[in-house]
């Protein structure tokens, strides 16, 4: 296990003291050849690995328009610096947003701006070494870009295009991160990160709806590349998978039931994530994102649902119409595309589901807001519907929930310390360093309200959580799926419940007695 | 991060993964048992074996839900559980283990 310390958690994050260099040991491991190649990208550091860089920044710089702006924008006003949670549980300063923008605002100035191709030293412009090729991707690896620098910066500057465009480049040169690179080669061969083949696939889902049949008495269905089915589930593989990202999906499982929609997985696009935006490949991202919109139209669907991933609601919602759309073949008298809280939310509101809440009342309840669907997009047709629709369906499911504080919430929320492309075992340090704002937040709701759960809708974060929380005292099992909840809490029709089971005991105990007295009675006539 | 057994260096990537799956065995699986501090006994072997009966059928590592299963069945409900995988391998059942197993690790957000 890696050695290292972790920071004291604080209900209000404080300002840590610098400490300069604290991670610059942390860098993932760098992609194979072959994953690279895979991708279309260099196998290794090409030789002219420089002029590529620059020539590679040139053409993002023309193409993207806000990272131009960003370039520019920054006043250096400082409001950024202590909102990383990067830097506040390592005290890199070089982990400050500004200080990483910086590692390529000062190479943006030395070969794109006048001054910095005339006067370097008067502008802080720098040439493009290995040194600071190293630092690139040692520091652009500790962005989850998860953007919330960017509601505290006034001009809305958004480190997350530059960590994007940074990753960009260095796959363009051969220097590309083994995690992301390898998953998104396997969404190409196989269809998901996992690597789960459609036969392996089938025979989870059907051991998955065997346990839904001995849990419920109802044949609840996982149904697999089912043509004319009316909505394909799009979902991360973790869910097949990890725990506690499975009870989730039986939790959709449920709800399709008991709304009685037909719907299908599909194994071709078995896979919600869409690791290319954390490399800030829109050709990569527009390959992962077309292999859906096929599969949705092979398989004839009226209706896209979305499950529990966070940067795979802000590809979908944001991306995939521009990328692949239009999406006109699909029913639009429904959300295109549509998010599985939206579809559980819009159920509990006609009152079309029995939700029993003290299902859930051996535990108490937050919410994570996860990132990408904080602050990169929405849920339903009112403004905050992101925040909103995830609460609502926890509170309609649970007597006690709990928010942690307002800084730490909403378009506030603090990243789980693992998302875009670092939730990889290579990074644990930064990792475990990264969710000590997030930690210090719940531990706060722990000892004052006794919250026991955090549930949450990404599986990064779920995941992330479940490795980090041990380290902090919590438990690993207390991060749970929203849709877990309602799992726990929803009464199919026909279903057996435990009242149902007592009141047959009861039944049987009364009808014995009767069976006891008429037989006494029997005799009696004898 | 290559490992030596029998007077053999058996290949593996630098978190440990054999790099090529047919070079597994037995002693090899005590070897990186050793390099993760685990103390293999009769409950741990039940998982690995279990790991790899699933690859070699489905080729990759059964969902953590199915082997808990899988464990429910062959050393009783006491055992069936992540709570005791986790006892039996620390840094994860389905990672360590697959590692000891000889299995590509899993991927993904997991």
């Amino acid at each position: 296990m890696d050695d290292f310390t972790l920071p004291e958690l604080k209900a209000e994050a404080e300002i840590p003291k610098i400490n300069e260099g604290a991670m610059s040991h942390s860098q993932p491991y760098v992609a194979a050849p072959d994953h690279q190649e895979a991708l279309g990208f260099p196998g290794e550091l090409v030789d002219d690995w420089h002029d590529k860089a620059i020539a590679k920044m040139g053409e993002i710089l023309d193409s993207q328009r806000a990272l131009k702006v960003y370039m520019d924008a920054c006043v250096k006003c400082g409001a950024c610096t202590d909102k990383c949670h990067y830097f506040l549980g390592t005290g890199d300063p070089k982990n400050m947003p500004v200080a990483r923008q910086d590692l390529m605002r000062k190479i943006y100035r030395r070969y794109f701006t006048w001054t910095g191709k005339w006067f370097p030293w008067l502008v802080g412009a720098k040439d493009l070494t290995r040194e600071v090729l190293d630092e690139w991707y040692t520091y652009f690896h500790q962005c989850s870009q998860c953007r919330r620098c960017s509601v505290y910066c006034p001009y809305g500057i958004d480190t997350a295009e530059f960590s994007m465009a940074a990753r960009e480049i260095m796959d363009h040169i051969g220097m590309g991160q083994k995690y992301c690179n390898e998953i998104i080669g396997k969404v190409h061969d196989i269809g998901n990160n996992l690597g789960l083949n459609p036969k392996a696939l089938r025979a989870t889902l059907e051991d998955l709806e065997e346990d839904l049949l001995d849990d419920t008495g109802v044949e609840v269905r996982l149904p697999l590349d089912e043509k004319g089915a009316d909505i394909l589930l799009i979902t991360p593989s973790a869910d097949f998978f990890a725990e506690p990202h499975v009870d989730g999906l039986l939790g959709y499982a449920k709800v399709f039931h008991q709304a009685g929609v037909s719907w299908t997985l599909s194994s071709k696009a078995s896979e919600a994530a869409n690791f290319a935006m954390f490399i800030g490949s829109h050709d990569q991202m527009g390959k992962i994102a077309e292999r859906i919109r096929d599969a949705a139209m092979e398989l004839g669907v009226k209706r896209i649902i979305v499950g529990e991933c966070g940067h795979a609601w802000r590809v979908a919602y944001n991306f995939w119409d521009t990328l692949v759309g239009p999406f006109d073949f699909l029913d639009p008298n429904y959300p295109i595309p549509q998010h599985i809280c939206e579809f559980t939310y819009d159920l509990i509101q006609k009152g079309e589901l029995n939700l029993d809440k003290s299902a859930n009342d051996h535990m108490t309840l937050t919410f994570h807001d996860s990132c990408n669907v904080s602050r990169a997009s929405r849920m339903g047709d009112m403004p905050g519907g992101q925040f909103i629709i995830p609460r609502e369906v926890i509170k309609a499911c649970c007597n006690n929930f709990v928010d942690m504080a307002d800084d730490t919430i909403h378009e506030n929320t603090f990243c789980c310390g693992g998302g875009g492309g670092l939730l990889t075992d290579d990074l644990l340090e930064l990792r475990a360093k990264g969710a000590s704002p997030r930690m210090g937040a719940y531990e706060q709701v722990v000892k004052d309200h006794g919250v026991t759960h955090m549930a949450a809708i990404c599986a990064i974060c779920k995941t992330q959580f479940s490795k980090v929380m041990p380290m902090y005292g919590f438990g690993m099992t207390d991060i749970i799926s929203v849709h877990e909840l309602v799992s726990n809490a929803i009464i199919l029709d026909g279903q057996e419940t435990d009242d149902d089971a007592e009141e047959i005991e009861q039944e049987t105990a009364e009808q014995s007695v009767e069976d006891q007295k008429s037989e006494v009675e029997g005799a009696g006539d004898e | 991060m290559d490992y030596a057994v029998n007077g053999q260096t058996i290949g593996a990537d630098e978190e440990g993964y054999i790099t090529d799956m047919s070079t597994w065995s037995k002693e090899l699986a005590g070897t990186i048992a050793v390099e993760e501090k685990i103390d293999m006994n009769d409950d741990h072997w039940e998982v690995v074996n279990f790991l790899r009966d699933y690859y070699e059928e489905y080729q990759i590592a059964p969902a953590v839900r199915v082997l808990t299963k899988a464990v429910k069945k062959s050393l009783g409900p006491d055992k069936g559980n992540s709570k005791y995988l986790y006892e039996l391998f620390p840094y994860g059942p389905a990672k360590q283990a697959c590692k000891i197993a000889g299995l590509p690790k899993p991927t993904g957000c997991v």
